[in-house]
């Protein structure tokens, strides 16, 4: 194996040597080295905006004993270099000692090719490409007044050398097609977003010209807001739909099994483990281990294996999220969910691709059972406070309900609620489980990670609506 | 350490003379250093420690009115001409937009630079492992404090030249001290987290230590066992650390990329009135010491103060290079956003704020991501405490609040409590009549 050290003045051996000698009194560590390549072309307003390449190298150095962790990262890759930061590492560790926990599961995990996304197609026909979206996305309506597209490749080559020169490697692709249109009719403006990617090559995506459907559904979602009213304010029955609205499952249970908050005892379920937290039927799992999603890890960032992990099970909450750090503390394994945005960010247990499995009710009963309410179709951003457990998200396409009908579209509102308990409200849990379109991006303590999420529809029972029509 | 200016200007010849020598008729390069220490405690006991050195270069180079970017933390010789080699080529065949261009050479800062924007004191990490123990210290002594989401230190030193073949090539040192205590608080099953946070360019300027554990503490006692209440159509009145949110996106909205797009709700409002006719709102780069200060943007354009709201009226946009170009204006500075932003004080007193109503709900939190800047639409989810004849009665959670920015901007009232601890400020505000979603 070569490894990513090899262009610089550090030898793996020096590395190896100083990584051993500096973790041996811990209870865990490891020098992550990554070398990422990336590059983003917007077209906005009807030109290239922007083609930018970035090429980012570095290494971060942990040492772990008992719950402190000690950290430094740099851009300098040298024996000096990384002997200040052994140094670093030791001064904040002088008075503990641990065990090293060498044992880390071995896996040929194999989820996504090894390709370079960015070098597979030339730069012309990335260019043409977003031409062409451009031109179709303005020749659907002349109501169509601002169009925005971009392309983002990345390659991030990653390797982990553990005390005792254990070396583990993981080379992972991954693009993002996007596209934003706005529409303006009777001096009214409203936009429609939408996107496609995943860990294989742009060709993968572009098949079928499937850019025209991204095009088709960003107009459709701005076209059907020009059109919407006011929503409702106040507590009602919603019906999510399938795919991406699986962010209130991100947002309402996702972040609260995080390891971390739990361990620390600071998130509302840290004390419910065997414990009914959702409707029967209601089934959640993280999973790493879907071929070629965005959410996706062959290892995570400490080197362990990614699983399908049970999270919660017919109602009844089974596991948390974990990282090593955290699992050791609450003596149990790590399921693989130790992820860091890159070298310059401590590893903390985050999402991988998270999941409600579907059930046995159909979207069309959901809705005829809802006397006034609403059906979000889609949504933008959501966030969530562990510890008092309230969670938001942002339609970005909802209709309301009128005694068993859908009706109009209604204009952007807030949804929220409480995740301990807006599982309850689940009535109903449909048979059309869908992944997202794979372009998730989760944000914890300043770190953004790329994930993914799906659900099938489902009906909720109560939650409370951010409108302005009382 | 951070690296000095000669170590900068070395970087940026070597990338400025390959892009000239490989036929880019312009180009600038921004190339940063620096180092920061962060120490991170929870309940009274170190949870971590993290040391950071950054090197970065961007390099953005022209051929005529083609352009590209390269950007790299890999400052060996060899890798920056491999990414320069790479910038050039993607540069010739990136399509022509009229408006690329370096900015104009007359509005390059020159000047004296005395701002005092670096302090070079350091503490070991023993000193802030004591200063945020302090901090949960004291906010621990409060009976109803019973975790911590973590406390943390931070102290950043960055250094930075920016150079571009019109002959501009300058740059300077800058600190940040920074502490935040967040805290659990628990009573009658109900638990609730709330900080406090304080950041400044001088070490001697940040919060005690003590005021910044009993402020979060106390911030997350008041949310203990909250109410939801019914959906109505209430006045708000927004906590500081809320209302100068506010600032934020009427920034984002009156920027020159905005407006030349037309993708926000103030499009074409230049010379109207937008708040109401007491409200004033300033971008100044010039105070001394202050967060948001700065000398040129990253343009190296020289900043000039801004009265961007005047007696209501919006009087000037925030405008860089090319997107000025494509609006027909100059560049104010504002490439790198606003500086200082601030409304000025208001004219009532924080306690005829809460008198002025029967019934207000004071804001003290908001989450999610629900402002659109196109169309002006607001809708967020918040948390706060209700008021009752002028007295904070209880608090309130689980509720949305929502509203158009056209309406609220027009129906905002000033306390005169401002202050400068971030680089926007904002007094506490008063918004009469918005939307409460709740039960």
């Amino acid at each position: 194996m070569t490894s990513l050290l090899k262009n610089s003045e550090l030898s793996i051996e020096k590395a190896d040597k100083i990584v051993s000698e500096t973790l041996n009194s811990c209870d865990d560590g490891e020098l992550y080295v990554e070398d990422t390549k990336s590059e983003t072309i917007v077209l906005d307003d009807n030109k290239i905006k922007s083609s930018n390449y970035t090429s980012d190298l570095g290494y971060g150095f942990r040492a772990v004993t008992g719950d402190t962790v000690a950290y430094s990262h740099s851009n300098e890759i040298s024996e000096k270099s990384l002997k200040n930061s052994s140094d670093n590492l030791k001064s904040t560790l002088k008075n503990n000692s641990g065990t090293y926990n060498s044992e880390i599961k071995k896996t040929n995990q194999k989820l996504y090719k090894d390709i370079d996304p960015i070098e597979s197609k030339s730069m012309k026909s990335k260019i043409e490409l977003l031409n062409n979206m451009n031109e179709y996305a303005r020749s659907k309506d002349s109501s169509v007044k601002q169009v925005t597209a971009s392309l983002l490749a990345e390659k991030k080559n990653i390797e982990i050398i553990r005390s005792g020169g254990e070396l583990l490697s993981d080379n992972r692709p991954l693009v993002r097609i996007n596209m934003s249109v706005m529409v303006e009719k009777n001096g009214r403006k409203e936009t429609g977003v939408y996107g496609i990617g995943g860990r294989q090559d742009y060709d993968e995506y572009l098949k079928n010209d499937n850019w025209k459907k991204v095009c088709d559904e960003a107009f459709r979602i701005a076209n059907t807001n020009i059109e919407s009213k006011p929503s409702p304010a106040g507590e009602m029955k919603v019906v999510l739909g399938p795919g991406w609205p699986a962010i209130l499952i991100h947002e309402a249970v996702g972040h609260g099994l995080e390891g971390d908050f739990n361990r620390k005892k600071t998130s509302a379920f840290h004390d419910l483990v065997g414990k009914k937290v959702a409707s029967k039927g209601v089934t959640i799992i993280d999973d790493g281990t879907i071929d070629n999603r965005r959410g996706s890890l062959n290892i995570d960032d400490e080197g362990t294996p990614t699983e399908r992990t049970i999270l919660i099970e017919d109602g009844i909450l089974k596991n948390f999220m974990q990282d090593r750090l955290n699992a050791r503390l609450m003596n149990t394994k790590s399921t693989g969910n130790g992820r860091r945005e890159s070298y310059k960010h401590v590893v903390m247990p985050r999402m991988r691709n998270t999941i409600m499995l579907g059930g046995t009710n159909t979207q069309e009963e959901m809705i005829k059972s809802v006397d006034k309410g609403i059906f979000a179709v889609s949504f933008g951003g959501g966030q969530v406070d562990i510890t008092s457990g309230k969670f938001v998200f942002n339609c970005t396409e909802a209709y309301e309900i009128i005694n068993g009908k859908v009706g109009a579209p209604i204009k952007g509102a807030t949804l929220i609620g409480d995740g301990p308990s807006s599982l309850k409200e689940i009535l109903m849990v449909g048979d059309d489980m869908m992944l997202d379109p794979g372009i998730g991006t989760c944000g914890k303590a300043g770190q953004g990670v790329p994930v993914g999420v799906g659900q099938p529809s489902l009906l909720i029972n109560n939650m409370t609506v951010g409108g302005t029509q009382l | 350490m951070i690296k000095d200016q000669d170590y900068l200007k070395k970087i940026a010849d070597i990338c400025l003379s390959r892009s000239k020598k490989l036929g880019s008729t312009d180009a600038s390069i921004l190339v940063q250093s620096s180092v920061s220490e962060n120490i991170n405690v929870r309940n009274k006991k170190l949870d971590g420690s993290e040391r950071s050195e950054n090197l970065g270069v961007v390099l953005t180079t022209y051929l005529g009115k083609k352009k590209s970017s390269i950007a790299s933390s890999n400052l060996k010789e060899s890798n920056l001409n491999e990414l320069v080699d790479r910038c050039i080529e993607t540069m010739k065949i990136t399509p022509e937009d009229e408006y690329n261009s370096l900015p104009d050479k007359d509005l390059h800062f020159s000047g004296l630079k005395d701002l005092d924007l670096y302090d070079e004191t350091h503490l070991s990490n023993e000193d802030k492992i004591n200063y945020i123990k302090e901090a949960e210290d004291e906010a621990f002594s409060n009976n109803k404090i019973v975790n911590t989401n973590g406390s943390g230190f931070g102290e950043n030193k960055s250094n930075f030249l920016l150079a571009n073949s019109n002959g501009f090539a300058d740059g300077y040192k800058t600190s940040q001290f920074t502490a935040y205590c967040e805290v659990v608080s628990k009573s009658n099953g109900s638990m609730e987290r709330d900080y406090e946070y304080t950041s400044k360019r001088f070490y001697n300027d940040i919060l005690k230590p003590k005021d910044l554990g009993s402020i979060a503490a106390d911030h997350a006692v008041k949310k203990l066992n909250p109410k939801k209440i019914k959906s109505e159509k209430i006045s708000l009145i927004f906590d500081k650390r809320i209302s100068k949110n506010f600032l934020s996106i009427f920034a984002s909205a009156i920027s020159s990329s905005a407006i030349a797009k037309g993708t926000t709700f103030l499009k074409d409002k230049l010379n109207q009135k937008v708040f109401n006719t007491e409200i004033n709102i300033n971008d100044r780069g010039d105070i001394k010491k202050a967060n948001g200060s700065r000398y040129f943007d990253s343009e190296g354009i020289g900043i000039i103060n801004l009265d961007l709201i005047k007696n209501g009226i919006l009087q000037d946009y925030l405008i860089d290079t090319y997107n000025g170009k494509k609006i027909n204006r100059k560049s104010n500075g504002r490439a790198s956003g606003t500086t200082n932003l601030y409304f000025e004080n208001g004219s009532k007193t924080f306690n005829e704020l809460i008198k002025s109503e029967k019934k207000l709900l004071y804001i003290k939190e908001t989450i999610g991501h629900g402002t659109n800047i196109i169309n002006g639409d607001y809708s967020v989810g918040a948390s706060g405490i209700m008021i009752e004849n002028g007295e904070f009665s209880y608090p309130v959670s689980e509720i949305t609040i929502a509203g158009n920015l056209n309406n609220i901007f027009q129906n905002i009232t000033l306390a005169d409590d401002l202050e400068f601890n971030y680089s926007t400020n904002s007094p506490t505000m008063h918004v009469e009549g918005m939307i409460v979603g709740g039960k």
